[in-house]
């Protein structure tokens, strides 16, 4: 199955794109997703800890599981106002 | 068109806009309303800052401003909030983000107004670049968790101070 990845702000930078399209395996959680993404690339690692997930433009645990046509959002820390 | 009460998009912040949009339909039970605009500043850390630009996350924005709201709401019975963002890139002295609070009493509309800003910067999905004399940098603040107690006691207590 495959997900719609949005990146925003550094993390768009660091991957040079702000939409991506994954495959991913039935089952997978947010956070397989993220790591994936890390291993792709190696300077996303640094907001492992720092960042917040959104699945379908809502808040979301890393844990959550995502089904197929998911839009998954990763979101470093924000600093709107 | 009539203006919504949240927004975020590029378009320049009207703030008689909003504060007509949330008061024009008021009762008469309004005894208090209290605006915050926020603006790009010549300063920062230091740095003479020529320019920000501002990035979203839009859907998830709104939906985030509509929490807020009704946070605000649940602390403050009585209060209506309105709320708009803008995004892309502002010049120094421009405004950058419009809340209005309306309440029968003062003391509600203030903290409310306060309670908002405090929690958009904790929560919204919004970013800026900060373009300096010298350079540029993503500005990262707090990480959002809108599920965080300990961040929406801190934004409620510089409400109330």
């Amino acid at each position: 199955m495959r997900v719609t990845v949005r990146l925003f702000a550094r993390l768009r930078d660091i991957a040079g794109t702000p939409e991506m399209s994954r495959e991913v395996k039935p089952g997978a959680t947010i956070g397989a997703v993220w790591r994936d993404l890390a291993v792709e690339f190696p300077a996303l690692a640094a907001y492992e800890r720092s960042i917040s997930a959104a699945l379908n433009a809502d808040y979301a645990r890393m844990d959550a599981e995502v089904r197929d046509g998911d839009e998954i959002g990763f979101l470093p820390p924000v600093s709107g106002g | 068109m009539p203006v919504p009460l949240l927004a975020v998009g590029p378009e320049p912040l009207v703030l008689e806009a909003l504060v007509a949009a949330l008061t024009g339909h008021a009762d008469g039970r309004d005894g208090a309303v209290v605006t915050f605009l926020g603006l790009v500043r010549n300063h920062n850390l230091g740095r003479r800052v020529q320019y920000l630009e501002y990035e979203a996350y839009a859907p998830l924005a709104l939906t985030t401003f509509a929490r807020i709201v009704d946070e605000a709401r649940g602390r403050w019975p009585g209060v209506r909030v309105g709320l708009h963002h803008r995004t892309g890139r502002l010049d120094v002295g421009e405004a950058s983000v419009a809340i209005v609070a309306a309440s029968p009493h003062r003391g509600d509309a203030y903290a409310a107004c306060r309670y908002a800003i405090e929690r958009v910067k904790q929560i919204a999905p919004i970013w800026k670049r900060e373009y300096f004399d010298g350079g540029d940098v993503w500005i990262e603040g707090a990480t959002a968790d809108p599920d965080d107690a300990r961040a929406r006691e801190e934004a409620e207590r510089v409400a109330c101070a």
